[in-house]
């Protein structure tokens, strides 16, 4: 295969591999000079990591990069720099309390030894933003500075180190929509100047209007290179999601039955205090289980953290069997019966240092019978951990194995044993076979389908498209902290399912 | 004594005592702005103390007794900062478990040594011309040592490092983010052990400063705490050279008038003051902007681990 | 598997120590014989060492427990002293009769103690304020206040050289283990109060949040544990404990408020190491804190019998706790090994 003349990176049979996953599986890459290139493609599809070989964080197991037709190794951030790529990270690498300049400069060395000379330094930055239109002042503190001048911050660092291709990785998805026109125009500006950028998203809204091509990637593999202008946005949703067979869990048809969770015009911030939330409305009934599909990042995590009470809703309403539980503490929304299955099982949900019996009573151990008193019951935590054990299968050593000793399938397991235990009306389940080995995912997957027909209400939110379609009954999609559509997870068209997940809202309203 | 006598005997006495506390503070600043709490610097000033005294008196050098002072100080230093930075293991424990010990073997090494005068002290240096202006001549530039006017030019020196240099820049963002730090290429924990190793360098001088010019003889504990105000200062200074030397010649000041004060302010309560004042320095910057610009370096005390962030 | 590394840094310890006696001309194993025989081998010598031990043994338990809940309580020597306050202005000042001296002047002693330490705690949990600093800084305001007093307000009737205040009268003296000079009250007290911490920490609701808070805060925030409130109760405890241990100093040993260095002899930084080698295990701590009582002893010992400076302890000290982080590095290499095959 000959490269395109205008083509400035070419990426051969690239392979990289983690622990029980292939990230990128043989991936052809071209991105051609001067074009503006978008990598289109769901969580674990497999472009930041492909990106990050781009830029040298990390190694591939086998093929090559190509610059300019010649074959290179890019052995650090620093190398890529060198052959003048730079990378604009979702999260950015700034020191807060540093200046805009004294940022640009850091870990450079500009051959003047250790003194500075920031009037030159200045005089530079100030050419860069008059030129692609950044404008900063390089005096001004970081933690000053509003999420969109830092990111300009961001873009300045690697034109400062002559970076002619610039790789973005999901730029928009910290931005306010008019910082997001303003990231758009400077793109185009340094397009004009002679640079080549690769974009990262998911939004198709994004693909349609700033790129000159798309690639969308699918676990791991390239599924279609094409020019934008021939492409629209439900073939590329299509591309995205499409997979070959769908495979869905043996269960009974759901009856639709009372009401368990009912969610209303629901707001909240994020970390950041943007708006994570923006009106989220959505029901589950007895023993039905709601899959919240979309790429992470779009507000998944917050509406876990409002319904359990980790989050403050700063608006609508939450009510569990008709009871409100808007903004009560976690202590008492776990009271009323809503289990929470949280995604990060080893920081949020075990104690590590503790054993597995107390790990297991972690949520009820004020109350009796563990609890008589100011004194703990031993006795009825050890009978607890013995029954625990023997119904979910947790292997363990003892009952006073510390949590940190156990397989990541047996955390699961403690979790499960634990929120399960006292038959919840709600249960939050986030990604919970993230990193579980298949039999573990299978049991996992199983037990949920057990506690549905039991009659729990149960909110599902996973990265993994897949397992939404095979476990849920109903999908509901999120964007940008909406509700795009919801439909019927039997027989549901993948197609649309892609298209609300990369930001179309489904006709005829939501819910 | 005629008023203008006493306030050049005060100021006097300011300008020596605060020297080494300057010296202490300004070193701990630089250990503590790239991330390290340094405990050990009551340890460290007191093995200065001790090593420079032994020196100058073996040797008849006080110099020799001072550069001693430093290298013992910074190899004090070296341990904690092996334990710190490589091993990652807890700096409170660390630095305290190094003051034990420095106050130790110095009170170990150093018997036999008590009473004994120091034949040859750090000169006096008497600055002609310039000793005769009003006041301030007397007090700067009669009968203050080299080593006083070497602290005083360290300021600057250290301010301009810190901040307007590219090393500067490096130390402050390896104790701010040493995350990001790391990814543009800073080798953080090099970083680190050069600035701790700076901060034992000084903090074994301002010992020696102590055995070898301000009171040449050797006591065992004669620093006397010395190094704990030296961490109260370094926060009060909020981290800032400048504001240091204001900080330790205030308290140094304050120290000389307690006695004079008296009538109206016990001298204890005086000597209680930087320690209140630091904690009330640090509610002060606890929220906000404020933080932000003055606070404590955010990765103080929180050892560095590539990958976690 | 915990308490190896303890016992390492031990012997880690004793082996350099060994190396410094060697350079003064004494043998080691000479100087350890007449350490164990002054500080073990007879009644009047244990009792002296119980004696020691004692502070150590009640700053040591509240120590342990502000550890468990991760609070770095630096400050247990300003909470003694702040404690030995307490009992010195209630015993010479409050005109209460005899019986009821005691008990007013150890409640008055605890409550002097945790409030000392709870303004480090409240610092901490409202403005997230350093413990380890706040606490530091605490010490040596409570030095001065003592300075202060013995020479000011509380300036003693007779004074000879040294500053202290008056005696205080027998009804505010805790009596002697007969035949030695060593407090039963506060002896049983503290063994009491390490049973009682123990009981706390493994078998009470308050001693599961304690340690859920202090082995991983988010797991407490999601189990619905109120951080703020733990940290107060933790600190209210160790400040308390070590206003005891004050209260003891004076009642039991001194007679009178005198001057810092006198009074707490660096009780409160020695139950630091004393609670970390006790792997933060209130009934460890009584094992530990005798370990150290005998090291203390053994100082005096040394100095007598051996004319070796009594600041050997220290460099002691200094070591053990070195040793100890070395020691907590290896286990801790050895856990990550574990978790790696995950």
């Amino acid at each position: 295969m000959s490269t395109a003349p205008s083509a400035v990176i070419a990426l051969r049979g690239i392979v990289k591999r983690f622990p029980g996953v292939v990230a990128n599986d043989g991936i052809d890459l071209e991105i051609r000079r001067g074009e503006i290139h978008c990598l289109l493609g769901e969580n674990g599809a497999g472009k930041t990591t492909l990106m990050r070989i781009l830029y040298g964080l990390y190694q591939p197991d086998a093929g090559e990069i190509v610059l300019d037709g010649r074959p290179v190794r890019i052995s650090s951030p620093r190398a890529a720099l060198a052959h003048r790529i730079g990378m604009v990270h979702q999260h950015f690498r700034l020191v807060a309390t540093l200046s805009v300049e004294e940022n640009i400069i850091l870990g450079l060395d500009e051959g003047t030894g250790p003194f500075l000379n920031l009037a030159r330094t200045r005089k530079k930055i100030e050419r860069l933003a008059t030129e692609y239109g950044l404008a900063v002042d390089p005096k001004a503190k970081v933690w000053q500075l509003s999420v969109g001048q830092q990111q300009r911050v961001e873009i300045l660092k690697a034109l400062y180190r002559d970076a002619q291709i610039l790789i973005m990785d999901e730029p928009t998805s910290v931005l306010t929509p008019q910082e997001v026109e303003q990231l758009f125009s400077t793109l185009r500006n340094l397009v004009d100047a002679g640079l080549t950028i690769v974009f990262i998203t998911h939004k198709l809204d994004e693909v349609m209007r700033v790129s000159d091509r798309v690639t969308v990637l699918r676990q791991g593999r390239v599924v279609d290179t094409l020019p934008t202008s021939a492409t629209d946005k439900a073939s590329l949703a299509r591309l995205m999601v499409g997979r070959e067979v769908v495979f869905r869990l043996d269960k009974a048809r759901h009856e639709p039955g009372k009401r368990v969770l009912e969610v209303s015009d629901l707001h909240a911030l994020s970390d950041r205090g943007l708006p994570a939330l923006r009106g989220v409305s959505l029901s589950i009934g007895v023993g039905e289980i709601l899959g919240i599909a979309g790429v992470s990042g779009n507000g998944q995590k917050e509406l876990v953290e409002v319904l359990t009470g980790l989050r403050r809703a700063t608006r609508g309403k939450v009510l569990l069997a008709g009871s409100e539980i808007t903004n009560r503490s976690p202590r008492q929304i776990a009271e009323a019966g809503v289990a929470h299955v949280p995604e990060e099982r080893i920081q949020m949900g075990t104690v590590p240092n503790l054993s597995l019996r107390e790990n297991l009573i972690l949520k009820r151990y004020r109350y009796p019978p563990f609890s008589r008193s100011i004194f703990l019951n031993r006795r009825a935590s050890m009978e607890n951990a013995r029954r625990a054990i023997a119904l979910y299968q947790i292997a363990a050593p003892s009952d006073a194995t510390p949590a940190k000793l156990l397989s990541g399938g047996n955390i699961q397991r403690l979790v499960l044993a634990r929120e399960l235990s006292g038959d919840p009306r709600l249960i939050v389940a986030a990604h919970p076979t993230y990193g579980l080995d298949v039999g573990a995912t299978e049991q996992v997957r199983q037990i949920l389908l057990k506690e549905r027909e039991r009659g729990a209400a149960i909110l599902l939110t996973s990265e993994d498209l897949e397992e939404i379609l095979a476990v849920s009954d109903r999908i509901l999609v999120m964007f940008s902290g909406e509700v795009m559509g919801t439909l019927e997870a039997e027989g549901a068209d993948l197609g649309e399912i892609g298209l609300l997940m990369a930001g179309t809202r489904q006709k005829g309203g939501t819910t | 004594m005629g008023w203008e006598s006493w306030v050049i005997a005060t100021l006097s006495r300011t300008l020596a005592y605060g020297t080494p506390l300057l010296l202490g503070t300004l070193g701990e600043i630089y250990a503590e702005r790239s991330g390290v709490l340094n405990l050990g610097v009551e340890g460290m000033m007191i093995m200065g103390a001790y090593t420079a005294f032994a020196t100058a008196y073996t040797t008849g050098n006080p110099w020799l007794g001072i550069l001693a002072a430093a290298l013992v100080g910074g190899a004090f230093s070296l341990v904690h900062a092996f334990a710190s930075i490589t091993l990652k293991a807890n700096q409170v424990v660390s630095g305290l478990s190094l003051t034990m010990l420095g106050l130790g073997l110095s009170g170990v090494l150093g018997r036999g040594w008590e009473g004994k005068p120091l034949p040859v002290p750090l000169g006096q240096i008497t600055v002609p011309g310039l000793s005769s202006i009003p006041v301030l001549g007397p007090v700067l530039f009669q009968g203050q040592n080299l080593l006083v006017y070497l602290t005083l030019l360290l300021v600057p020196i250290l301010w301009f490092i810190l901040y307007r240099t590219r090393a500067g820049i490096t130390i402050r963002s390896v104790g701010e983010n040493p995350g990001t730090a790391d990814s543009l290429g800073v080798n953080v924990p090099r970083v680190r052990y050069l600035c701790v190793l700076v901060g034992g360098m000084l903090a074994g001088v301002a010992g020696g400063y102590l055995s070898v010019a301000y009171r040449p003889s050797w006591t065992e504990g004669m620093t006397a705490g010395m190094g704990w105000i030296v961490i109260a200062l370094t926060i009060f200074a909020f981290w800032n050279p400048v504001m240091g030397l204001v900080g330790a010649f205030l308290f140094a000041a304050l120290y000389h008038l307690s006695f004079r004060l008296q009538p109206w302010v016990a001298p204890e309560l005086l000597r209680a003051m930087p320690y209140a004042f630091a904690i009330l320095a640090l509610v002060l910057v606890a929220r906000g902007t404020l933080h932000k610009r003055m606070g404590a370096p955010a990765a103080l005390g929180i050892p560095y681990t590539r990958g976690e962030e | 598997m915990v308490l190896l590394i303890s016992f390492l840094a031990i012997v880690a310890a004793l082996v350099v120590a060994a190396g410094l006696f060697q350079v003064y001309g004494v043998s080691p194993l000479r100087a350890y014989e007449l350490i164990v025989r002054g500080a073990l081998g007879s009644p009047l010598g244990l009792a002296e060492t119980v004696r020691r031990a004692i502070p150590l043994l009640l700053c040591g338990v509240g120590l342990a427990i502000a550890f468990r809940a991760l609070f770095w309580n630096i400050g247990a020597e300003g909470q003694l002293l702040l404690g030995a306050v307490a009992a010195t202005g209630v015993g010479l000042f409050s005109g209460l009769p005899g019986p009821l001296l005691l008990p007013a002047m150890f409640l008055a002693g605890f409550l002097a103690g945790a409030a000392w330490g709870l303004v480090p705690a409240i610092l901490k949990a409202k403005l997230g304020l350093n413990d380890v600093i706040t606490t530091l800084m605490m010490n040596y305001v409570a030095l001065y206040l003592v300075e202060w007093l013995i020479h000011g307000p509380w300036k003693g009737t007779q004074m000879r050289g040294f500053a202290y205040t008056d005696k205080l009268g027998v009804a505010a003296r805790l009596s002697f283990i007969p035949g030695t000079r060593t407090p039963w009250l506060t002896l049983v007290l503290g063994l009491v109060l390490a049973l009682v911490a123990y009981i706390l920490v493994t078998r009470t609701r308050q001693g599961f949040e304690i340690r859920v808070v202090g082995e991983n805060p988010h797991a407490a925030r999601f189990a619905g544990i109120n951080q703020v409130k733990t940290t107060l109760l933790v600190m209210l405890i160790s400040g308390g404990l070590a206003g005891l241990a004050g209260v003891g100093e004076i009642a039991g040993v001194h007679g009178m408020l005198r001057s810092s260095s006198q009074i707490s002899m660096g009780y409160g930084y020695t139950a630091i190491i004393v609670a970390w080698l006790a792997r933060c295990n209130p009934l460890a701590v009584i094992v530990t804190s005798l370990f150290f009582g005998v090291i203390m002893a053994g100082g005096d010992v040394i100095k007598s019998s051996l004319g070796l400076p009594f600041q050997l302890i220290n460099v002691f000290n200094g070591l053990i706790l070195f040793f100890l982080i070395g020691s907590e590095v290896l286990m801790r290499y050895r856990v990550s090994f574990t978790m790696r095959r995950r």
